[in-house]
């Protein structure tokens, strides 16, 4: 509960500067995440994903809840705040 | 304008103009920022991308010689005959529109004083920050008998094209039966796992095509990226075929004859029917006579900024940087350039520099349907980009070849991702 209203409070905030700089880590996820519509690829887009959905899989690969070839791995290096902060600023990108 | 054709700075008039002006911080004067950026590879032309999506009003110009970009990553499935070399090459035609200026020749010379890079043509481009992504070149003559001569008998393929090629087509005429020996380097040099990738790609062409070969790596290294992963597969796929030679075990080449196409160790010499020198190398060149690399040769960075530590506001990004845990890799590459992209954006208003946090993630094929993969998470740390421990990591091992599968389509995904971004 606690932590969907942190992250509601995220999504109010950072509305307001979406096209902002990107938060610490948050441009390394397109060497994978594909920005492009254009691309075939099995890995799920990122751009104007709702905050709470990436947040929650980001939390669940890292505590291995949800089995990943890659993102248990990246997810463990970061907290909980960077993974607010790059999903907030995805769900606010088109 | 037509696709591939490059558009040329009105270098002198626009030179003219603007190097009596370069005020500092420029948004005071309301002229447009220039950033120049040196090399269009998977660093140099993603830096220039990232910049122009952050701040439009940044005026960019990418330096880069080549038309065509030729790219590393799947370059060993080339030599594996497993893919074109057409598959590996892209124009700067979407890099033009997204409206970079493209300068399409060398640059020469970089002037940190004056803030201004030398083209070929004599040229001079003004800069409040340069980028240099010049990735690597081969440092001719550090193994004995290993010029560039050498290298049309000996390709060491490890730039992407012609040398690809050159050493597709030795494999090929090779009879069945013969020996391919690879060297590969001491540290650091570009993809550290790729020798090894070439080696079980190689092991399959040769498992498949003339299985009465034999491979020989000789290493001057006992240890190397994703080591278990490979010698398990090795051992699973290729057994008999391939020999991995440490250096505790006579590996290091210590001199090559390209008449004989031969290797020699202090152990012996191994004769070879097909032979790849993957030799010792440094950054691109450029870095040398910008005074930006040291006596490594390659490029020490600040961790926060990617700001030289040898001249200021010239940033080094990509396999010619030294930086920290992360490898020479292209994600290495393209997460350094945008998070690079990001710094220089704030650095030219003014505004101070906030820690990065960076990714790596890197796929290796050992079979066509083979992926294994390392990631990491890195942060500056103690004055260098240093991995965020508990994190990142290499493929499990003993995982069922269904994860393995899985890991070559990812890569494959990767690569389609990555240059959709950068050259799409």
């Amino acid at each position: 509960m606690g932590r969907l209203l942190v992250a509601a409070i995220g999504v109010a905030s950072i509305a307001a500067t979406a096209s902002a700089e990107p938060p610490a880590g948050a441009v390394s996820c397109s060497g994978c995440h594909a920005t492009s519509a254009r691309v075939t690829t099995p890995v799920p887009r990122l751009l104007g994903v709702d905050q709470a959905a990436i947040v929650k899989a980001m939390q669940e690969f890292r505590s291995g809840q949800r089995p990943g070839t890659v993102m248990d791995r990246i997810a463990k290096g970061f907290t909980d705040d960077e993974i607010r902060a790059i999903a907030a600023w995805y769900a606010g990108q088109r | 304008m037509s696709p591939g054709r490059r558009e040329f700075l009105k270098l002198g008039a626009a030179a003219a103009a603007s190097t009596a002006l370069c005020p500092y911080p420029v948004f005071a004067r309301g002229a447009a920022p220039k950033v120049v950026v040196i090399g269009g590879g998977f660093a140099g032309a993603s830096c220039a991308r990232a910049l122009r999506t952050i701040d439009p009003a940044i005026a960019v110009t990418l330096v880069e010689p080549n038309p065509t970009f030729t790219a590393c990553p799947f370059s060993n499935n080339v030599v594996a005959g497993l893919r074109e070399l057409s598959a590996q090459q892209f124009t700067y035609e979407h890099v033009a529109a997204a409206g970079i200026t493209l300068a399409g020749t060398s640059a020469t010379a970089v002037d940190a004083a004056a803030r201004s890079v030398t083209l070929a043509d004599g040229a001079r481009l003004p800069y409040d920050r340069l980028v240099m992504a010049p990735g690597i070149d081969i440092r001719w003559g550090a193994l004995p008998g290993y010029d560039e001569a050498a290298s049309a008998s000996m390709p060491h393929a490890w730039r992407a094209g012609e040398q690809t090629l050159r050493l597709r087509r030795q494999l090929e005429a090779m009879p069945d039966g013969g020996v391919v020996v690879i060297s590969a380097p001491a540290n650091p040099f570009r993809c550290p796992p790729g020798p090894y990738e070439r080696a079980s790609l190689i092991a399959h062409f040769l498992k498949t095509r003339k299985p009465r070969s034999k491979l020989i790596v000789l290493d001057a290294k006992d240890v190397f990226s994703k080591q278990r992963l490979f010698q398990q597969a090795w051992a699973e796929l290729y057994p008999g075929l391939l020999e991995w030679v440490p250096v505790s075990r006579g590996g290091a080449v210590t001199a090559v004859d390209p008449t004989t196409r031969t290797f020699v160790t202090d152990f012996g010499r191994h004769k070879a029917d097909v032979a790849n020198v993957i030799p010792p190398q440094k950054a691109g060149r450029i870095a040398e006579v910008a005074g930006v690399a040291d006596r490594s040769g390659w490029c020490p960075i600040d961790p926060v900024t990617f700001e030289s530590r040898l001249e200021p506001r010239i940033h080094v990004i990509g396999d010619a940087a030294i930086a920290g845990a992360m490898p020479k890799s292209a994600f290495a590459a393209n997460s350094q350039a945008k998070t690079c992209a990001v710094v220089v954006a704030r650095l030219l208003t003014g505004a101070a520099p906030s820690d990065p946090k960076l990714i790596n993630t890197c796929y290796s094929l050992i079979a066509p349907d083979y992926g294994i993969s390392v990631a990491g998470v890195y942060e500056p740390s103690g004055g260098q980009l240093a991995e965020v421990k508990g994190a990142g990591g290499v493929s499990p091992a003993g995982a069922p070849r269904e994860t393995r599968a899985a890991e070559a389509v990812l890569a494959e995904a990767w690569f389609r991702t990555i240059t959709a971004e950068v050259f799409g």
